[in-house]
């Protein structure tokens, strides 16, 4: 039986058609026009209990919106949502209290106040008793290396340890289902890899379910045997991470730094010249020829450093979409 | 809040003391505020005296009400301001800032009542004096116009002040429930209270015209004169029940008007 339901689930929102300036502005004023944008185009798919599943796309394809729809935050224009066995925009108590939704660029801790007291906030709301609220409190701490931070003012706290105590004061209640958006944006090397290390952690105890949404293909690598990829509101790609990865990153990038300027003429041999700025050079090179391709750049030019790397996440799914190949 | 049993009562109790222990906490910090929200209810009060006194003092009446009896209404009134000050503003203008914010998502995502979060979720203790000074001026000046404290007096007084209370906060609350569409609220709230201070007075002191205005589309004559009335024992039954009405009409009404604003919430990104 699925957890997570979403059948033809589409967003679209109204948004005003202004132009800019003074001018513009009269304009609107007097004649209001509006435009319809399709943030999510009749995307389905079923998630099942226990399953950790990425959602990846680009700025703006719709992420955010379907953890919306899916939380309840926003009613659908279209299609159907199933959450734990209800429909999310009715926002019964019953659903809410199986659901947690953590956004990293949003915090619900109160800025004055140690998180101790909005976490007493949150037992009181999902009617916790006091001896579960500590048990799970102290719980959760250990796993999130949490100790005095949480009888420091939030405003104390660094942006790690403050997406630590969030992410405590969003999971207080253990909830089934987690929407996770964004949760290590703007975290350090570390702190990613510690929130990571809970998360996976969390879902092995509780066998809760995650959602989860990152710029980080190291989050999704690390935490999702499953992924999603949505493009344009639309879903392109459900299955799992190796069959992405071989399909969005069968180039990796190599970067040079030359000790003479070159013509971008000269790596046609090598590789696709993605940029070519004198002395600064960067292609792509196939996964299998990549070590010849690097022994023959090192052998017949002065290179001065050299760095190869994955295209970044965004640049690849741009690339798939320009190229067309998951249509 | 649908129906709830003795368990979700507690629960909302439990929370409301965990609201207003956290509140109160953290304003515990600012304690230069008692004395600001003191400063200004002593001055809004003198001002309203000394006119007061001016237009006693020279033989005119307002609309009919002795000194004493329009003393009352401006203790209603104080008593009212002293309620906004401690728990309508800091709440119901928050609205605005976490429809802004994005933060209105966890209150959403709570298994709570999201009005109910919304009005009560903090408490600024400074204006507690305003409240009492209110309630002392409105009895003391009742006394001095020759009313009889007896039990209906008392319950009538004490019911018309609920009514007024809640009137006010429905209204508020439904200003504050349209910044879910017009984000950038061009503040509404401000343009109510500067016309509920047509309260501090008698609504028989004001022309014929502003009078209905004033009851029928503004109820500023059930926020103040209406319990004046109650304390002074000579309100008639029909406008007690009529406040009633109006109150429990606007409670609602805001309850629907929430409920209706919220299918068209669709969240701040950032």
């Amino acid at each position: 039986m699925a957890i997570i339901r979403a059948e033809r689930l589409s967003k679209t929102y109204r948004v005003a058609d202004k132009q800019p300036g003074l001018a513009g502005t009269l304009r609107h004023f007097v004649q209001r026009r509006h435009r319809d944008v399709a943030a999510v185009k009749g995307v389905s798919f079923t998630i099942e209990a226990g399953e950790m599943v990425g959602f990846l796309g680009p700025n703006g394809a719709g992420k955010t919106t379907t953890l919306k729809m899916l939380s309840g935050l926003i009613h659908p224009s279209g299609g159907v949502a199933e959450v734990a066995g209800h429909i999310p925009q009715r926002r019964q108590a019953d659903f809410l209290r199986q659901i947690t939704l953590v956004m990293g660029q949003k915090q619900q801790l109160i800025w004055d106040l140690p998180p101790l007291d909005s976490l007493r906030v949150n037992a009181a709301v999902y009617g916790l008793d006091d001896a579960t609220a500590r048990r799970r409190i102290a719980e959760l701490a250990e796993m999130l290396e949490l100790g005095e931070e949480l009888t420091r003012p939030v405003r104390k706290l660094s942006l790690g340890q403050r997406m630590k105590a969030e992410l405590l004061a969003a999971l207080m209640h253990q909830p089934a289902v987690l929407f996770l958006d964004e949760p290590t944006l703007g975290l350090d090397i570390n702190a990613q890899a510690r929130v990571r290390s809970f998360l996976a952690d969390y879902n092995r105890r509780h066998g809760a379910t995650v959602l989860l949404t990152s710029h980080y293909l190291a989050d999704i690598t690390a935490l999702c045997p499953r992924v999603l990829l949505i493009h344009e509101g639309g879903l392109f790609h459900d299955g799992s991470l190796r069959e992405l990865s071989s399909r969005l990153a069968p180039c990796r990038l190599v970067r040079l730094e030359l000790e003479e300027p070159r013509p971008a003429t000269d790596f046609a041999s090598y590789g696709e010249v993605e940029a070519c700025d004198g002395r600064d050079v960067r292609l792509l090179v196939s996964r299998e020829r990549l070590t010849e391709v690097v022994a023959r750049l090192l052998a017949d030019l002065d290179v001065r450093d050299l760095e190869v790397s994955d295209p970044p996440i965004e640049e690849l799914i741009g690339r798939l979409f320009r190229q067309g190949e998951v249509a | 809040m649908g129906s709830m049993g003795m368990a979700g009562l507690l629960r909302y109790g439990r929370t409301v003391k965990r609201f207003w222990g956290s509140a109160l906490a953290s304003q515990m910090e600012y304690q230069v505020n008692l004395l600001i929200e003191v400063l200004a209810m002593a001055g809004n009060l003198a001002g309203s005296l000394l006119l007061l006194w001016l237009i006693y003092g020279h033989g005119h009446q307002l609309g009919g009400w002795s000194l004493e009896a329009a003393l009352v209404v401006l203790g209603i009134y104080t008593f009212l301001d002293g309620v906004s000050s401690t728990l309508l503003r800091p709440n119901l203008g928050a609205i605005v800032t976490q429809v802004q914010q994005g933060t209105l998502d966890f209150v959403l995502l709570k298994p709570i009542d999201s009005q109910f979060w919304l009005s009560t979720r903090t408490i600024s203790p400074w204006g507690i004096p305003e409240i009492l000074t209110g309630l002392a001026l409105a009895i003391w000046a009742a006394l001095r116009a020759g009313a009889r404290p007896g039990v209906a007096t008392l319950l009538g007084g004490a019911l018309m002040l609920l009514s007024s209370v809640v009137i006010l906060y429905s209204l508020w609350f439904v200003l504050a429930t349209t910044s879910i569409w017009f984000v950038k609220t061009w503040n509404i709230t401000e343009v109510l209270r500067a016309a509920l201070s047509a309260g501090r007075y008698p609504i028989s002191a004001y022309p014929a015209g502003l009078r209905t205005l004033f009851t029928v589309v503004l109820p500023v004559a059930f926020l103040t004169t209406v319990p004046a009335e109650a304390i002074l024992g000579r309100a008639s039954g029909l406008w007690l029940l009529s406040s009633l009405a109006v109150a429990t009409g606007s409670l609602l009404f805001s309850r629907w008007f929430w409920r209706r604003a919220l299918r068209d919430y669709t969240s701040a990104s950032s």
